[in-house]
C-alpha cells in the first residue's frame, strides 16, 4: 500500500516536471517577455540591463531551475496585461470556476449514475429508450451550442434565469468568494452548470449503462439470483458495485476535463472564472498567466488521478497484491 | 410409492426470435424423489441448462415457459409470483453453476457472500450466520475455514472456489440442489473430489440432487437414476445400472458407448454418426430419426411419447410401443 502510494506520487512529480518544462518553454520563448514589459521608446541598452537583472541571460537550466523554484512557491510572475501577480489573479478567479465545476460535476455524476442504472435495469422500457435517444443529442451537440440554446430559451424567451455573470457573491474568509449563499448567485449558476455538465452526464450515463448491462450478464449475478437474493441486493449490492470499478476512473478524469472545458462555458456565460481569464490571456499573449494556468490544470489532473487510483484500490480487492501470497 | 419432491410435466420452454419461435424444451417430463440423485445427460444444446433454469424460474427473457407445470412437493412453482419464487431459490432449491472462477462476486469476501445468503433465508444474527458459514466451509473441505472465510474469491484455487460455491448453494439447507456441470471447468484431478463432497453433503442432509453433466462416467458413479435429453425432449429415464447395461433408446445406447470404462466391451463403443439437429430444424416424428439406424415408418411421421415400462423405466421410442413395433420390418 505505502509502496503503491509512493510510486504513484513519484509518477505525479515526473508529470508535473514535464508540464513545468512546457510551461517554461512557453514562458521563455513565446514572444519576448521584455517587449511585453517595457514601452516602445525604451532603449536597447535599457532592455539589455533589464534582461540581465531578470536573469534572462543566464543558462537555460538555471532559468528553468529558478522557474521551478518559483512555481513551487506559487510564484508565476506578473501578468503583462493586468500588471498584477499572476497567482493573485488566479486565486481571485478560482472560486468561480471551482464552484461551477463542482456543481456541474456533481450534477453529471449523480444524474449520469442514476440514469445509467435506470436505463440498464429497465432496458426495454419506453422511458429508457427516450432517455437513451435524448442522450445522443447530449453527446453530439457542442457545449457552446447547448449554452446558447439554454440562454435563448431560459434567459431571453422565458426570462427565468440570468445568462451573464455570477450574481451576488459573499466573501468567505480572505480567499474565497461564494455565489452559493445568495439567491441570485444560485440562479446564475444553474444555466452554466447544466451547460458544462450535460456532456459529462450523458457520457457517464452511457458508460454506466454499458458497464451495468455487461455486469448483469455475469455468472456471479446469475448465481446471486439463483441464491434467492432480493432484486435490490443483486442490482445494487452486487451489480452496481462491480459497475463502479471501471466507472470511477473515467468519472474522475471527467471531473478534470470539466475544469478544462469550463473555458467555453465561462466565455459563453461571461462567468468570471479562470477559464475566461485564460482566454483573455491568450488573446493578449499574456504568457505568465498562460503558463500558470497550464500548471494549474496539470496539477488538478494529477491530483484527481491520484485520488482515483486510491479509490480504485479501495474498491477492488484484486488490486491489493500484498495478500496474494495466500493464493494457491 | 413416495410422492416426488420435484415433478416436471410436459414442460415447454420457448425463445421468440426474429426468425420464428425456438422451442428449447418440448414437453419434458420427469420426477425427482426426495433424497435422490437424478443424473441428467445429453449433448451440448440438448436443453439441460434450460431445464435447470426453468425449475428455479430464471429463464432469461424473452425466453419463457410456454407450457406444462413444475411442482415442488405438490405445489405449483412455475406460476408463482417473482417474489414468492425468489424465496424458494436458495432456500428450497439450491443451484451450482459450471464455472467457479466466475460464479463468485470478486468484490466481496467469501464471508460476506455466505452471510448475506444465509441471512436472506434464515432469520439469525450476523454472528450466528458467520458461525454457520464457517462450519459449512469446513464441511465442504476448505482447510482453516475460520481464517480463510475472510479471504476474497481470487485467493482461492478453482477447486476451492467450487467448494465455496457448493457451500453457498447449500447454506440455507435446500431440499433440492441443481448442479449444472459442476466439474466441467475444473482440473481433472479435483473433479471427483468435488462430486464426492456434493454428493456426501446432500446425502447427509437428505437433499435431492439434479446432476447435469455430459460425463456418463460421473453419472454411473453418482446417480440413482438418469434422464437422457435429446433436442429438448426426454429420450429415456431409468435406474442408472439398467440404463447403462441395457439402454432402451437407440440414442442412449450410442451415448453409453462413449463411457470409457474398463468393464465395457469393445463392441459397445459405438459412435453415433451425425449431429443433434438445431432447434429450428427438428425433423418431424422422432427427433432422433436422421441418426437412428433402427428407424422405421412411424418414426418419420409421429413423435414417440414417453412410455412407462416395467422396473421404473421410461422411454420415448416407437420400438418399445407394442402396437407400432408390430410394423418393424425386421426383428
Ligand atoms: N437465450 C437463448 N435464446 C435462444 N436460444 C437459446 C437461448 N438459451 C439457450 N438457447 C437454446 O436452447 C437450447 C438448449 O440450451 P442449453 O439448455 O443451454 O443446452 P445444454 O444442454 O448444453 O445445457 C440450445 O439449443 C440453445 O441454443
Ligand atoms: S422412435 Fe424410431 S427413430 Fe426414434 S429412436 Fe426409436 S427407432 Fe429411432
Ligand atoms: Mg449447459
Amino acid at each position: 500500500m505505502i509502496a503503491f502510494i509512493i510510486r504513484r506520487l513519484l509518477q505525479s512529480v515526473i508529470v508535473m516536471i514535464a508540464v513545468a518544462a512546457v510551461s517554461f518553454t512557453l514562458f521563455r520563448f513565446v514572444g519576448d517577455p521584455i517587449n511585453s514589459m517595457v514601452g516602445q521608446e525604451t532603449s536597447i541598452a535599457d532592455r539589455q540591463a533589464l534582461r540581465d537583472s531578470l536573469g534572462l541571460n543566464d543558462p537555460i537550466v538555471l532559468q528553468f531551475g529558478r522557474f521551478l523554484g518559483n512555481a513551487l512557491q506559487g510564484e508565476f510572475g506578473i501578468s503583462y496585461r493586468l500588471q498584477m501577480p499572476v497567482t493573485e489573479l488566479i486565486l481571485q478567479r478560482l472560486p468561480a470556476t471551482v464552484e461551477l465545476a463542482l456543481v456541474s460535476g456533481l450534477l453529471a455524476f449523480v444524474l449520469g449514475l442514476s440514469l445509467g442504472v435506470y436505463t440498464a435495469l429497465r432496458r426495454r422500457g419506453v422511458l429508457s429508450n427516450i432517455i437513451m435517444t435524448a442522450s445522443l443529442i447530449g453527446v453530439s451537440l457542442p457545449t457552446f451550442l447547448i449554452g446558447v440554446l439554454l440562454i435563448w430559451v431560459f434567459a431571453v424567451e422565458l426570462r427565468w434565469l440570468p445568462s451573464n455573470g455570477r450574481g451576488e457573491v459573499v466573501a468567505l474568509g480572505d480567499c474565497w468568494s461564494t455565489g452559493l449563499l445568495t439567491h441570485s448567485g444560485r440562479l446564475a449558476l444553474i444555466l452554466p452548470a447544466i451547460t458544462l455538465g450535460l456532456y459529462q452526464m450523458t457520457l457517464i450515463m452511457r458508460l454506466v449503462r454499458a458497464e451495468m448491462l455487461e455486469v448483469l450478464r455475469a455468472d456471479y449475478i446469475k448465481f446471486a439470483r439463483a441464491r434467492g437474493l432480493s432484486a435490490r441486493a443483486v442490482n445494487f449490492g452486487h451489480a452496481l458495485k462491480n459497475t463502479l470499478v471501471p466507472v470511477i476512473t473515467i468519472t474522475g478524469l471527467q471531473l478534470g476535463s470539466i475544469i478544462a472545458f469550463a473555458i467555453i462555458t465561462e466565455t459563453v456565460f461571461n462567468w468570471p472564472g479562470v477559464g475566461a481569464l485564460f482566454i483573455n490571456s491568450v488573446r493578449f499573449v499574456d504568457v505568465p498567466v498562460m503558463a500558470a494556468y497550464l500548471m494549474m490544470i496539470a496539477l488538478i489532473f494529477v491530483v484527481i488521478n491520484l485520488i482515483v487510483d486510491l479509490l480504485y484500490y479501495a474498491v477492488d480487492p484484486r488490486l491489493r497484491v500484498d495478500r496474494a501470497g495466500k493464493a494457491h | 410409492m413416495a410422492d416426488p419432491l420435484l415433478s416436471v410435466r410436459d414442460l415447454v420452454v420457448e425463445f421468440p426470435t426474429r426468425r420464428g419461435t425456438l422451442r428449447a424444451l418440448d414437453r419434458v417430463s420427469f420426477d425427482i424423489m426426495p433424497g435422490e440423485v437424478l443424473g441428467m445427460v445429453g449433448e451440448s444444446g440438448a436443453g439441460k441448462s434450460i431445464t435447470g433454469a426453468a425449475i428455479i424460474g430464471l429463464i432469461e427473457p424473452p425466453g419463457r415457459i410456454a407450457g406444462g407445470e413444475i411442482r415442488l412437493k405438490g405445489e405449483r412453482i412455475d406460476t408463482l409470483r417473482p417474489e414468492a419464487l425468489r424465496r424458494i431459490r436458495g432456500k428450497r432449491i439450491g443451484m451450482v453453476f459450471q464455472d467457479p472462477l466466475t460464479s463468485l462476486n470478486p468484490l466481496y469476501t467469501v464471508a460476506q457472500q455466505l452471510i448475506e445468503t444465509i441471512r436472506t433465508h434464515i432469520d439469525c444474527s450476523e454472528a450466528e450466520a458467520r458461525k454457520r458459514a464457517v462450519a459449512l466451509l469446513d464441511r465442504v473441505g476448505i482447510p482453516a475455514a475460520a481464517r480463510r472465510i475472510d479471504d476474497y474469491p481470487h485467493h482461492f484455487s478453482g477447486g476451492m472456489r467450487q467448494r465455496v460455491v457448493i457451500a453457498l448453494a447449500l447454506c440455507a439447507e435446500p431440499e433440492l440442489v441443481i448442479a449444472d456441470e459442476p466439474t466441467t471447468a475444473l482440473d481433472v484431478s479435483v473433479q471427483s473430489q468435488i462430486i464426492e463432497v456434493l454428493k456426501d453433503i446432500c446425502a447427509e442432509r437428505g437433499a435431492a440432487v439434479m446432476l447435469i453433466t455430459h460425463d456418463m462416467g460421473v453419472i454411473a458413479e453418482t446417480a440413482d437414476r438418469v434422464a437422457v435429453l435429446y433436442a429438448g425432449r426426454v429420450a429415456e429415464i431409468g435406474p442408472v445400472r439398467e440404463v447403462i447395461t441395457e439402454a432402451l433408446h437407440p440414442y442412449t445406447r450410442g451415448l453409453m458407448g462413449s463411457i470409457p470404462t474398463l468393464t465395457q466391451e469393445s463392441d459397445r463403443l459405438v459412435q453415433i454418426p451425425g449431429a443433434m439437429p438445431r432447434l429450428n430444424a427438428i425433423p418431424q416424428g422422432c427427433a432422433f430419426n436422421p441418426r437412428c439406424d433402427r428407424a422405421f415408418a412411424p418414426c418419420f411421421t409421429d413423435r414417440p411419447e414417453l412410455l412407462a415400462l416395467a422396473g421404473g423405466r421410461q422411454v420415448a421410442c416407437w420400438l418399445h410401443d407394442t402396437a407400432k413395433a408390430q410394423e418393424v420390418p425386421h426383428g
